[in-house]
């Protein structure tokens, strides 16, 4: 099989700093990966290579396009590479302002991503919009109004609404429950993996919260100071890890 | 069905003065379809170790866990997920569930995830829990709030959602009582009948007798006794 993604080698420095350095991995059709490490262990810029917000000072990021077969997408053109981010890609942010666009009406932020590859039937669009507005559990007659009148996770199931309409096969998530207070992050989770099998999505999910990797993710990698210490099932990293830090991070969980 | 050949494992504590403890050490045995063999010994010989070992949960240092063919030991990650998703069951002695999901689709998944349709899943799942006396009125709430028993049950059903060719079973009778009891055992006779390699953890001295052809006891594998 063909993986979806092939990454290698990924190295970005900022300056004299290490952001990432050397990672490799595949993913897989249908995978979910997680990637843990604290603050600056360089999993956001990781994230941010393989994304194509940032370009990496050496490595490929090879995709598995559905026209071309496998393609590295660091070295493709740019309006290639923006191709991808609107169809086959997309990417959820911790914040969700950074995702929506908070002066567009909840139908208009979703329906904007559809007429970025193409669609022009407004009924269409709107009727697809509002479709998915019930998905993501966001009452139907709330379409016309602005995101700025929605709650924090109102606002994330949106913007998770907005990235999936147009059928991606990776998603790329950036702390996807983080800010968010437990009893809403619980709905979030339980819409992701519902979304996850039902769709056969690809994901890599940045996060610093061991338990939604738990529930949400097949694999992990463990980043210390930018490199890779640990990779494996994700509840064999957790219930045995084998590198010292891995087992200072899993230790480290408060019990409830 | 499942083959364990020369496996050994240690824990290696890198925040406790490097602290190296072996716990398994040589284990070698193999399970046929059709067959249930219990694991026995002391508390802390490392029974459910080697249980979560063969399940790919802990890792193992040495050796070769096969199971329908796949070396656990050896095998990437997206090898285990399939034989897990496929082939090997593995019912633990806790439930743990995204929080807010109903526990019909708790029990359902499994199915769901082989690609059997909602509609089918659902109703082996409502077959599986009315067996396992769970009351109606609770399938449509998430597990997380039921009690001890009741949890357990969830989970049994959901281990027995999908018919494994091999299983493994921690303790399933435990903390049930005796109607429960019989269902989940003759649960798993029906599993031994249609074929299931078996390796199942059981206190309940009564429930390994009707059901295990027969007990290893894991003490032997303890690296103090091979020495």
């Amino acid at each position: 099989m063909t993986p979806l993604l092939s990454v290698q080698g990924v190295t970005k420095h900022y300056g004299p700093h290490i952001g990432c350095a050397d990672v490799s991995f595949d993913l897989y059709p249908g995978e979910v990966m997680g990637i843990v490490g604290e603050s600056g262990s360089g999993k956001s810029t990781l994230l941010n290579c393989m994304a194509g917000h940032l370009v990496p000072d050496s490595g490929q990021v090879v995709f598995d396009t559905r026209g071309h077969g496998p393609r590295d997408t660091v070295t493709m053109s740019e309006p290639e590479r923006r191709m991808l981010a609107r169809t086959d890609w997309a990417f959820v942010h911790q914040h969700a302002r950074d995702g929506l666009r908070m002066g567009v009406s909840a139908g208009g932020n979703v329906g904007e991503r559809l007429m970025a590859v193409g669609a022009r039937n407004y009924a269409d669009i709107r009727a697809k919009a509002t479709d998915w507005l019930g998905r993501v559990e966001i009452d139907a007659a709330r379409v016309d109004d602005r995101p700025t009148t929605f709650s924090g996770g109102m606002q994330q199931r949106l913007q998770i609404a907005r990235n999936l309409v147009t059928g991606p096969r990776l998603v790329f998530m950036d702390e996807p429950t983080g800010g968010l207070d437990v009893s809403v992050q619980a709905r979030l989770l339980d819409l992701l993996r519902g979304l996850v099998r039902d769709m056969g999505l690809s994901a890599i999910i940045v996060t610093h919260d061991l338990a939604v990797v738990r529930l949400l993710a097949d694999r992990l990698m463990v980043m210390k100071s930018g490199r890779v210490v640990e990779a494996g099932l994700t509840d064999q990293v957790l219930d045995d890890p084998q590198h010292a830090y891995s087992q200072l991070l899993v230790s480290s969980v408060l019990q409830v | 069905m499942i083959e364990l050949h020369n496996v050994s494992k240690t824990f290696t504590l890198h925040n406790q003065g490097s602290a190296v403890i072996e716990v398994i050490h040589g284990a070698t045995f193999a399970v046929a379809p059709g067959e249930c063999v219990a694991l026995t010994g002391a508390s802390g010989a490392g029974k459910s170790t080697l249980m979560r070992m063969i399940y790919g949960n802990y890792l193992t240092q040495a050796g070769e866990i096969r199971i329908g063919g796949v070396d656990i030991v050896q095998a990437q990650p997206r090898e285990i997920i399939a034989l897990r998703r496929d082939v090997l069951g593995y019912v633990s002695q806790f439930l743990r569930v995204v929080p807010r999901v109903p526990t019909l689709e708790v029990v359902a998944e499994p199915l769901r995830a082989l690609g059997v349709p909602a509609a089918d899943a659902q109703a082996r799942a409502k077959a599986l829990l009315a067996r396992l006396n769970i009351p109606e009125r609770l399938w449509s709430l998430s597990p997380t709030t039921f009690s001890g028993g009741e949890q357990q049950r969830v989970n049994i059903a959901r281990g027995f959602a999908h018919a494994y060719p091999a299983m493994l079973l921690d303790e399933p009778t435990a903390s049930l009582d005796a109607a429960n009891r019989e269902v989940v055992l003759s649960l798993i006779e029906e599993a031994k009948a249609r074929g299931a390699a078996i390796i199942g953890i059981f206190h309940d001295e009564a429930a390994r007798a009707r059901l295990c052809d027969r007990e290893i006891d894991v003490g032997r594998f303890s690296p103090g006794l091979a020495a």
